[in-house]
């Protein structure tokens, strides 16, 4: 892929030996991670030069970004500027649009998701997402939304009482729902309808959870019920999430991601440790942006 | 600013198959297509059912294996799934194509210019194709089509509207109403017409008389139709617009409506579909004149399926060459009226 040897000097990249938080590692990391063959560990993920189109319109321009397992980042950025495009190339959501096209790689544990032969249903079951908008199933009730995920791919429950109750209690959304499991989900309000979306990712159990603004529909407890939430399961899954909330980057992610679209495609401007991105960002743009200056 | 590199990246699609992938589908269907036609010729099943299930058989089989073994069981389902689908959608296709093919076949051989340019008036139906026309038949359907659009889509949507936005009193009723309508036969239609207009009003068998008997088919189509369409409309939308201050007809008219303006245009298209081949509800309504008749209100008119009818009726081989005739172009008006009206009706969209 021509693009992952060009991509542009700000960009930096993730990557296991990064966990020290230090900008001068991370800054030593950005050409190491590049090469092939030296993946990080583990159930990363590791974006490779991604464009993405949408008929003629260039959405989004030549992001490499690498996720180390077990790590949250947050993606962030003005509307409109790619990161939900970009998120959904991870788990080949973007294909679902007709005009659809993209370039570049997505490594999963090495492999390219989109490389042929792929069983793509497999690729989703292990990169699980949760929408910007709640979307339960209307026609299931609150338990069988919860579980509805092992039964669409024809997993084996050993347990579902258990199960449907950590995920919901995981949500933040047990108390609230443990005496109507049986209920029908469209009669939830948003927030909680978003909460039983995040319970129905959980249950299968995925390598890596991509969020796109999971938050914007909940109020503040359920906001850090979920963040909660976020920071546990980032021992066992890398967690990618997307927010227009700076307090919610700074507290739950280890790495974040700055996204821009200067009139043209969507470009990752600069990516580092959270809290030096929050403190000492390198480029100017980041700097207004984290700090509420963005003109 | 960033450091731009010349190199250029190409939009790809790596979700869609390639040819090489496609390949290997393409050699198992021609493998089950030699394997239907073996156990065709070596066993005592015969005929192209046969061959057709047995085809059905291997290349269900032999696809959803291929898939398994790569992908495993519930691929192999969703293949069989897939090729189940497929065929379905084949089997509907199949005597839909085989029933054009004869209609273009057989009726190709009676068109001829002067077709469209005379009438049967001082013809007869058994004289050779090369006399006479169907330009009074044609100008007759085109009429009826016409006025029946005019009095069927205003009120089917109208009803429609009454039934989905407002759900005013006797809602009920009329939705039962309207259902018990869409089962009424073709022929009951023409006789109320005959009974309660023709024979009581001044107004007599004409194309107007005919458009009525066959609103009264179209309008529970249109409605129906029109009302699953609205239904889809999402209710945040409705609430948006009244949030914004709209009164309910503001909102139903220039949001709603809009919204499921294709839809509205598919109910049109299905009601002309479902009266423009209609042959009974004529009978009593139209007189079926040979002559050529530009006024569709007064005197008797002629309509493409009834001249079809008469030409079959008759069963010479002049007529009934006629009659295929009449049929194709009967069916390339109805085509033409439906591209029109997709082309018409799908062009604001698209410039919004
Ligand atoms: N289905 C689509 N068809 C055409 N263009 C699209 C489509 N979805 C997104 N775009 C375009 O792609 C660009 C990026 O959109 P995207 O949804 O990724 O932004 P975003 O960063 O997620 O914004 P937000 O923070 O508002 O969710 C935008 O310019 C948008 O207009
Ligand atoms: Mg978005």
């Amino acid at each position: 892929m021509n693009s992952f040897d060009s991509s542009n000097g700000e960009e930096m990249s993730i990557d296991s030996a990064a966990q020290t938080n230090s900008l001068a590692s991370v800054a030593s990391a950005h050409t190491a991670a590049r090469q092939p063959g030296n993946a990080p560990m583990g159930s990363g993920l590791e974006a490779r030069g991604i464009h993405a189109w949408f008929g003629k319109h260039h959405a989004l321009e030549n992001v490499s970004l690498d996720f180390a397992s077990g790590t949250v980042t947050a993606l962030i950025g003005p509307s409109g500027c790619g990161k939900s495009t970009f998120i959904r190339t991870l788990n080949r959501m973007h294909e679902f649009i007709p005009s659809a096209a993209m370039a570049g790689e997505v490594l999963l544990d090495g492999k390219d998701i989109y490389s042929k032969g792929t069983d793509v249903t497999k690729i989703r079951l292990q990169i699980g997402m949760v929408f910007q908008k709640p979307n339960p199933f209307p026609s299931m009730t609150i338990g069988e939304n919860v579980l509805s995920g092992l039964k669409l791919a024809q997993l084996k429950m050993s347990n579902k009482e258990d199960l449907m109750q950590e995920c919901l209690e995981r949500a933040g959304l047990w108390n609230e729902v443990k005496d109507r499991l049986g209920a029908h989900a469209g009669g939830l309000s948003g927030g909680q309808q978003q909460r039983l979306c995040i319970a129905r990712a959980l249950a299968v159990k995925p390598k890596v959870l991509l969020m796109d603004e999971p938050c914007s529909a909940l109020d503040p407890g359920s906001t850090l019920r979920i963040e909660d939430t976020i920071g546990q399961l980032a021992q066992t899954m890398t967690i990618i999430i997307v927010t227009h909330n700076m307090q919610q980057a700074a507290r739950v992610s280890d790495y974040t991601a700055f996204f821009l679209s200067e009139g043209g495609p969507g470009n990752m401007i600069e990516v580092g440790p959270t809290n030096e991105m929050f403190s000492r960002p390198r480029d100017q743009r980041t700097e207004n942006y984290v700090s509420g200056r963005f003109g | 600013m960033t450091l731009e590199t010349p190199v250029v990246v190409e939009p790809q699609r790596p979700w869609k198959a390639t040819p090489r992938e496609l390949a290997p589908t393409g050699y198992l269907l021609l493998a089950s297509a030699f394997a239907s036609w073996a156990v065709v010729a070596a066993t005592p099943m015969k005929g192209k059912l046969a061959y057709a299930f047995l085809f059905f058989v291997f290349g269900t089989a032999s696809l959803s294996i291929n898939k398994g073994r790569k992908l495993g069981r519930s691929a192999a389902v969703d293949s069989i799934a897939g090729s189940v689908a497929m065929t379905g959608a084949f089997l509907v296709f199949l005597p839909v194509a085989s029933i054009l093919f004869t209609t273009i076949q057989k009726g190709v051989k009676g068109l001829h210019w002067t077709l469209f340019s005379q009438t049967m008036f001082t013809a007869s139906y058994s004289d050779p194709i090369s006399k006479g026309g169907l330009l009074h038949a044609l100008v007759g359907t085109l009429y009826l089509i016409l006025i029946s659009v005019i009095v069927s889509v205003p009120m089917g949507i109208l009803t429609a509207l009454y039934l989905t936005e407002i759900k005013g009193p006797g809602s009920n009723f009329i939705q039962f109403i309207v259902q018990a309508m869409s089962g009424v036969p073709s022929v009951v239609a023409g006789l109320f017409i005959f009974a309660s207009i023709i024979v009581t009003t001044p107004v007599k068998a004409s194309a107007i008389a005919g458009a009525f008997a066959l609103s009264i088919l179209m309008i529970p189509t249109v409605t129906r139709t029109a009302q699953e369409v609205l239904l889809l409309v999402p209710m945040d939308l409705r609430e948006a617009g009244q949030a914004l201050g709209a009164t309910q007809w503001k909102t139903v008219a220039t949001i709603v409506v809009p919204a499921a303006r294709n839809g509205l245009i598919t109910a049109t298209i299905l009601g002309v579909a479902r009266i423009a081949g209609e042959t009974a509800p004529l009978l009593f309504t139209i007189g079926g004149s040979d002559k050529l008749n530009w006024n569709p209100f007064k005197d008797y008119q002629g309509a493409l399926p009834f001249y079809v009818w008469k030409g079959l009726l008759l069963g010479t081989p002049e007529s009934i060459q006629r009659a295929w005739t009449g049929i194709l172009v009967l069916l390339i008006l109805v085509l033409v009226l439906f591209i029109l009206a997709r082309t018409l009706g799908g062009r604001k969209m698209k410039s919004k």
